[in-house]
């Protein structure tokens, strides 16, 4: 049928497969081994850095030829290398603003089945089909970058269901969008996979998020698969040790949460900065927020939630002393000034190092030198510490933080967990009093997840004031925060 | 979205295939580039202002979109002025500054060459859609569609690196490292800048080959770039205002070939 989102549903098998990256050394993967039959939608686990991305581009036919790296053993769908049947699988990655291709949302989705060689009038059909079917509702001409991290993410799907695959590859979806994001998208995968019966390859940290949709689970180790089989029998209590063993790895086993934090020693301390009626802004005469009235307090840690495009990241920046109020005023008190002024954006840089660390949301943003270990020498320098306290203090961080191995290591390349790791490192080593993080937990493993939390909690019984942007009730939750909520703005005002 | 990023304009110009607009900018401003007399720019230049009422673009607008170039034709004739060729009477002279008849004349004439040659582009493609120019360009002018789609998908990360720029800044001045060295921070912005885009390059040539792109067999397109009778007409009037003022030139006498003899 021509309107239709139908595409036989694809049957996959590995073969001992591997794989291994040109620049590194070591297999990504090795001896890979499963079949899974049409239409069986499967969560594929493992650590960080297991190769569960690599396999999925490997199922997508997308890892490149022999100067990308090094394969072995066959991975098949229908029977077919992987490599040889381009347009059988659509893969979804996470981050979502590198997947949108072209400006306007109609001409994205048809972007597959223009390579693919399909007439025409069939790609309109089946753009308007596969629009429906992932509930993104909007005319076929709206700019691609008005769209919502959640909307993009569905368009993203959409453009891949256009293809009409019979496999679909989700790599870990949802886990840069807030709630209702990842709702939105889990929903638009069901309904997607009740209509075409297409098989599901799905890799997520967050378990709980995909388990009522999937019907298998394949757990990736360094020798291959670790585990295969009903969520049950993988996840659930008839796992046994298993189970345990995939929390240690830093999955998210349901039943399982990582440990939390202690609750607050203290009670908070002094005010050290106070927000009035402050309206925040990125861009000059574009302010995303107003009337903001907060403090923020030594020894306590505060939360601000609120949904995408509510202005959560620009009031942090805005508190961090990096950008200037758009109107109103935050104020720091004569503790935390400390003989510089009230305003924190007018402190020089190096001023702000004692007073107010910050961490981004993306690491790479703040990477600023060739090693782990001169990573942490640059604000203890910046503040002209003698070179013997620097030492002691970075030696001091680099135990704490598990980062010793890595001192000599380029930042760059650090997994996703360690980089997280290292850019709050950075910013402790000058002992800011207050610590403001961008979504620091934002699509980590459980172990880091509860590593990270652990130390906040401790900075906080130590008297600093923690600030964190997240969505992640479970961080509020384990640091015992106080909420701040921005409301956020109508959707398209 | 257009190239300025304004909203689609309904003016008689706007609906013309882009590769059409880019046709009749070239056949205007080759011929002005390859000569050094003030007549042909003129000309053309008044004939052009005919152009530009056909345009769809209001006067504010108009003004808003053009004015770096009202700004540095002035400045092109000032330097002229002052360092050109020197020949006649000569007017004032100090240092290596030296005003003549000669480089007065050529001033003027560089004054209406710039706004000749600069005007109608900017015009034109104020009204330019990228996905419509690639289009065009794909199957009409028959580029290879992977170099025009992959430019086409690039340029769409431009809006990306300003926010990563900004961001960078941010994130030097929160590691205490933004009060001085301005030089070297901005170097070392710009490697990390280009090891951004490096990355979000990758990310985004994953997501293209994910959905066949550069796959073996005939590519179609969802868009077909219509080339008509309108796309005709705008060559033309290009090729039109070109030969008057060519010919105007010749005829004045003036007509001042630059690759031929002086």
């Amino acid at each position: 049928m021509t309107g239709g989102v139908l595409g036989a549903p694809a049957a996959v098998e590995a073969r001992g497969w591997g794989w291994r990256h040109a620049s590194r050394r070591a297999w990504a993967l090795t001896g890979v081994e499963f079949r899974i039959e049409p239409g069986e939608r499967v969560l594929l686990l493992g650590a960080s850095g297991a190769g569960k991305s690599t396999l999925l581009q490997g199922l997508a036919g997308v890892l490149g030829g022999d100067d990308e790296g090094e394969s072995v053993g066959e991975l098949l769908l229908d029977g077919t290398p992987a490599t040889a049947s381009r347009g059988r699988a659509g893969l979804v990655l996470q981050d979502p603003d590198s997947q949108v291709i072209l400006a306007r949302v109609g001409d994205d989705v048809a972007f597959g089945c223009e390579n693919l060689g399909v007439a025409r009038p069939e790609i309109w059909s089946r753009v308007r089909a596969a629009l429906d079917a992932v509930g993104l509702d909007v005319p076929l001409d709206r700019p691609t970058k008005a769209l919502s991290g959640g909307q993009k993410q569905r368009l993203a799907l959409a453009g891949a269901l256009a293809m009409r695959p019979g496999l679909l590859l989700l790599d870990e979806p949802t886990a840069n969008l807030d709630p209702d994001g990842v709702v939105e998208v889990r929903e638009a995968v069901g309904r997607v996979l009740d209509l075409t019966g297409a098989t599901l390859v799905v890799v997520e940290h967050r378990v709980d998020v995909w388990l009522p949709l999937v019907d298998r689970v394949i757990v990736l180790g360094p020798a291959g698969v670790l585990a295969d089989g009903a969520p049950d029998d993988v996840l659930g209590d008839r796992a046994g040790a298993g189970r345990t063993r995939l929390a240690e790895a830093g999955v998210w086993v349901p039943g399982i949460p990582p440990a939390s934090p202690p609750p607050p020693a203290r009670v908070p301390g002094e005010t050290l900065l106070r927000a009035h009626d402050l309206a925040v802004e990125r861009v000059r005469g574009v302010p995303v927020a107003d009337g903001i009235d907060l403090t923020v307090a030594a020894g306590e840690a505060l939360a601000v939630v609120g949904p995408n495009g509510a202005g959560k990241s620009t009031l942090g920046l805005t508190i961090a002393g990096l950008l200037p109020p758009a109107a109103g005023e935050l104020r720091a008190s004569d503790a935390l000034a400390d003989g510089v002024g009230p305003s924190p954006v007018r402190w020089r840089s190096r001023e702000l190092l004692t007073r107010i660390g910050t961490v981004f949301q993306d690491p790479e943003h703040q990477l600023l030198a060739g090693t782990v270990r001169e990573e942490l020498e640059v604000g203890p320098r910046a503040l002209g510490l003698d070179a013997a306290v620097t030492a002691s203090r970075v030696d001091e961080l680099l135990e704490r933080l598990r980062l010793a191995p890595l001192a000599r290591a380029n930042p760059y390349t650090l997994s996703g967990g360690e980089k997280r790791r290292l850019t709050v490192a950075a910013a402790l080593a000058t002992a800011p009093r207050v610590l403001v993080l961008d979504e620091p937990t934002f699509g980590q493993d459980a172990r880091t997840w509860a590593e990270l939390v652990a130390l906040l909690a401790r900075l906080r019984d130590d008297g600093a004031a923690i600030v964190t942007i997240t969505h992640d009730e479970a961080v509020v939750a384990a640091l015992h925060a106080r909420r701040f909520a921005l409301p956020g703005r109508e959707a398209g005002s | 979205m257009t190239l300025f990023d304004a909203r689609a304009r309904t003016g008689a110009v706007a609906a013309i295939n882009p590769v059409a607009k880019l046709a009749a900018s070239a056949l205007i401003a080759v011929p002005l580039i390859l000569t050094l007399d003030v007549v042909s720019a003129a000309v053309a230049l008044l004939l052009e202002c005919v152009l530009f009422l056909f345009a769809g673009l209001g006067w504010r607008e108009f003004w808003l979109r053009t004015w770096p170039v009202w700004l540095a034709a002035p400045l092109t004739a000032v330097t002229i002025a002052l360092y050109g060729e020197t020949s006649g009477e000569v007017y004032a002279e100090w240092f290596v500054v030296r005003i003549s008849e000669g480089s007065l004349m050529l001033a003027g004439a560089t004054f209406v060459r710039v706004l000749a040659i600069a005007l109608p582009s900017v015009v034109l493609f104020v009204t330019v859609d990228p996905t419509d120019l690639a289009d065009g360009l794909a199957q009409i002018v028959r580029l290879p569609a992977r170099f025009v789609l992959g430019a086409l998908a690039g340029m769409r990360m431009v809006g990306l690196f300003l926010d990563d720029w900004r961001a960078l800044e941010l994130a030097r001045r929160a590691r205490g490292v933004a009060d001085r060295g301005r030089l070297r921070r901005f170097a070392g912005m710009a490697f990390a800048l280009l090891v951004l885009s490096i990355r979000r390059g990758a990310k985004l040539a994953t997501a293209m080959e994910a959905r066949g792109f550069g796959a073996p067999g005939a590519r179609t397109w969802a868009r077909e770039s219509r080339f008509g009778r309108r796309e005709w007409v705008l060559i033309a009037v290009g090729a039109a205002i070109s030969a008057i003022a060519i010919g105007a030139a010749v005829l004045a006498g003036t007509w001042n070939f630059i690759l031929g003899p002086s």
